[in-house]
């Protein structure tokens, strides 16, 4: 019954938000106008508007594929940070860790130093190619640390590895930009994270891979919670330990990729999230996996619409904005850590 | 976490840096279609009138072709530069807004619209007829281009003629061909008058150019500035300690300026915004008494806007370092 509760109040924060998320703007477009607008592309009514058709071109070309990009961001980083924390049973990893978001970084900066000419819609297969070589790396990596293999008991050894490979590229990456002072805006920018240059075509070239990666990890949340109580036990439960976790690393992997793609890097939402949902509705993945896609959903969607009004007619980076609520949250999520032992 | 907050810290720093150091090449070529009646013998006698006949225009840019169907009635500028260039041909009734760094010339629209971080819908809601940027960024291009606006993208330029160039191609973009034919002729014929006027007494002297300090930022003779400084025949300190990789942006140590011993320094970076070196502050600097150009008082403060941009005011940077040569000791 709290689960429900707690998935009902998700998806009424998601809606507002997106509610939020269409009516602000910097362009100030007329509420009622907005309203008749986007009622008109409901099938069967018709409701004429008053927006001009640049005012509509602005609302559902430049405004709509940006809170629509905004929800799929934030859900594949919260339930791919969520994911994670199961599998290490650790409520600090975030989806940029096993080097993803270092990968993705180094990725995105080779396109732009060494291919600036292919274009900016280089940069997302990139960051893409980058944060998916990045988890397996850090991957192999901690399996040849590990005497042990990761499968089994490793897991430490394979987040240890995961941030030695992610300080390595890391450091590759500056190398990298120091070959090309030009680019070091365009590149900073880009490691910030922008939903700026958000398209109808971005939401369309990641869905595949958000449906396919979300759906693995939300039906993995009952083994997650048998792993929690040990391998030994997971196994006389009928559950085999290893391949659940292989499939949600690389399922996790595979989200935050497709996320990073398109919005470079964004930090703490797949940290807060999922502890605000554990808050809600208790401990069992069963329902920390749904309620952190929902509630990442909605919430990256009202920071890209700080991002994109706080400093109208400018922009921030929707990177500093989760950063600036997440730094004071994670020690939040600290503090409750360590209440929770006690 | 802790990459975060020093990602965002080192993005400051770099933004600021890279709006003086951006060096990416310009293809400003300029092409007008056929039809266009671009003579400048028949425009330069009646300078507006042949402004309807010129559209639709295509002008080459360096984000490609831009066809622009008439003559635009609401420009918006996003580049300091830009809006220079704007007024200077006669466009400047037609801009109904510009960035917030465009603080010349006075009369100017000024917003708080940004050319490093634009925000497509704020720029929307201008209704231009045509933006003009320094850079494509945040998908300015393909977001104008979905709300059927054209922008044209005047990135920094390499070469002299270069500024020369798009000075040109805005007065196509905006009908005011003619009067950009005259501001070019007059600024080549300004800049040639001050050379000549200084002679080539000085020629051979060092000199090091500041984009900024700790770290010092300089700049080669093979950058727009060096070109602009090497037409007076001075010799770059920075030459020496550039390599490929750092595209003509050299960061050098106070070791090599100081054993340098360059006999001119120009300060890029000495108003409040830009770092605030005055020349106070430069022969003040431990060790720097005994570089020639601090005991002969040839450390020049220069316009610093002026200095980072490549718009109509070049002849007015010739200027500054034309006098600063003058002083110089000769031979």
């Amino acid at each position: 019954m709290r689960k429900l509760t707690a998935l009902g109040i998700a998806a009424a924060f998601l809606v507002a938000a997106m509610l939020v998320g269409a009516f602000v703007g910097a362009a100030d477009l007329n509420p009622l106008a907005t309203a008749a607008a986007l009622l008109d592309k409901i099938p069967f009514v018709s409701l004429p508007s008053s927006l001009s058709p640049l005012d509509k071109a602005v609302l559902f070309q430049i405004r709509l594929p940006r809170v629509v990009l905004a929800a799929m961001v934030g859900g594949l980083l919260a339930l791919a940070g969520a994911g994670y924390q199961g599998v290490f049973r650790n409520p600090l990893v975030d989806s940029g860790m096993l080097g993803a978001s270092a990968g993705a970084g180094l990725g995105a900066t080779i396109m732009i130093v060494y291919f600036g000419g292919a274009g900016p819609s280089a940069i997302p297969v990139a960051a893409f190619v980058g944060s998916l070589a990045g988890v397996v790396v850090s991957y192999t990596t901690g399996v040849a640390a590990s005497r042990h293999t990761v499968l089994t008991d490793g897991v430490a050894t394979l987040l240890l590895a995961g941030i030695a490979v992610g300080s390595f590229l890391t450091a590759v990456q500056t190398v990298v930009l120091q070959h090309s002072a030009s680019d070091i805006q365009t590149v900073y920018s880009w490691l910030l994270g922008s939903l700026s240059a958000a398209t109808w075509q971005q939401v369309i070239s990641i869905l595949p891979y958000a449906a396919v990666s979300s759906a693995i990890i939300l039906v993995h949340g009952r083994q997650l919670d048998v792993l929690a109580v040990g391998d030994e036990e997971a196994r006389s439960l009928g559950t085999h330990p290893a391949l659940v976790r292989g499939l949600v690393i690389a399922a996790s992997a595979l989200a935050a990729a497709s996320a990073v793609a398109v919005s470079g890097l964004i930090g703490f939402v797949g940290i807060i999230i999922p502890h605000v949902a554990r808050r809600l509705a208790g401990p069992s993945y069963t329902s920390v996996l749904p309620l952190s896609l929902i509630g990442g959903a909605g919430f990256l969607v009202l920071a890209d619409t700080v991002a994109r009004t706080v400093l109208s007619p400018a922009e921030l980076p929707i990177g500093v904005v989760t950063a600036v609520v997440g730094a004071p949250a994670f020690v939040w999520v600290l503090h409750a850590t360590q209440e929770a032992r006690t | 976490m802790w990459r975060t907050v020093a990602v965002v810290t080192a993005a400051f720093a770099a933004a600021a840096l890279a709006a003086c150091s951006s060096s990416s090449s310009s293809s400003s070529t300029t092409t007008a279609t056929s039809s266009a009646p671009a003579t400048s013998a028949t425009a330069a006698v009646s300078p507006s009138s042949g402004a309807a006949a010129a559209f639709p225009v295509t002008l080459n840019a360096s984000n490609g072709n831009v066809t622009i169907r008439s003559k635009p009635a609401r420009i918006v500028s996003l580049s300091p530069t830009s809006t220079e260039d704007l007024f200077a041909v006669g466009a400047g009734s037609q801009v109904v807004a510009v960035d917030a760094d465009s603080n010349y010339p006075k009369g100017a629209p000024v917003t708080g619209l940004s050319g490093l971080t634009p925000n497509i819908e704020a720029i929307a809601k201008y209704n231009p007829s045509l933006v003009v940027a320094y850079q494509n960024v945040g998908g300015l291009v393909s977001g104008m281009t979905k709300l059927g606006i054209p922008v044209l993208i005047e990135p920094a330029v390499s070469t002299i003629d270069g500024v020369y160039a798009q000075i040109e191609q805005i007065g196509q973009a905006t009908g005011h061909t003619a009067q950009a034919d005259a501001v070019v002729a007059s600024m080549k014929q300004q800049i040639a008058t001050t050379v000549s006027q200084a002679g080539t007494a000085s020629r051979g002297d060092t000199y090091y150019w500041e984009l900024s300090a700790n770290p010092y930022y300089s700049v080669t003779s093979a950058t727009f500035i060096g070109q602009i400084v090497g037409l007076f025949g001075l010799k770059n300190i920075a030459d020496a300690a550039s390599k490929p990789s750092d595209g003509g942006y050299p960061e050098l140590s106070e070791e090599y300026i100081v054993t340098a011993k360059p006999q001119i320094i120009f300060l890029a970076d000495n108003e409040a915004a830009d770092g605030g070196q005055t020349v106070a502050i430069v022969d003040k600097r431990p060790g720097w008494s005994g570089i020639p150009a601090v005991k002969d008082g040839e450390v020049i403060p220069l316009n610093d806007d002026i200095a980072s941009r490549w718009g109509p005011r070049l002849p007015q940077l010739v200027a500054e370092i034309a006098a600063a040569v003058k002083n110089a000791p000769k031979g």
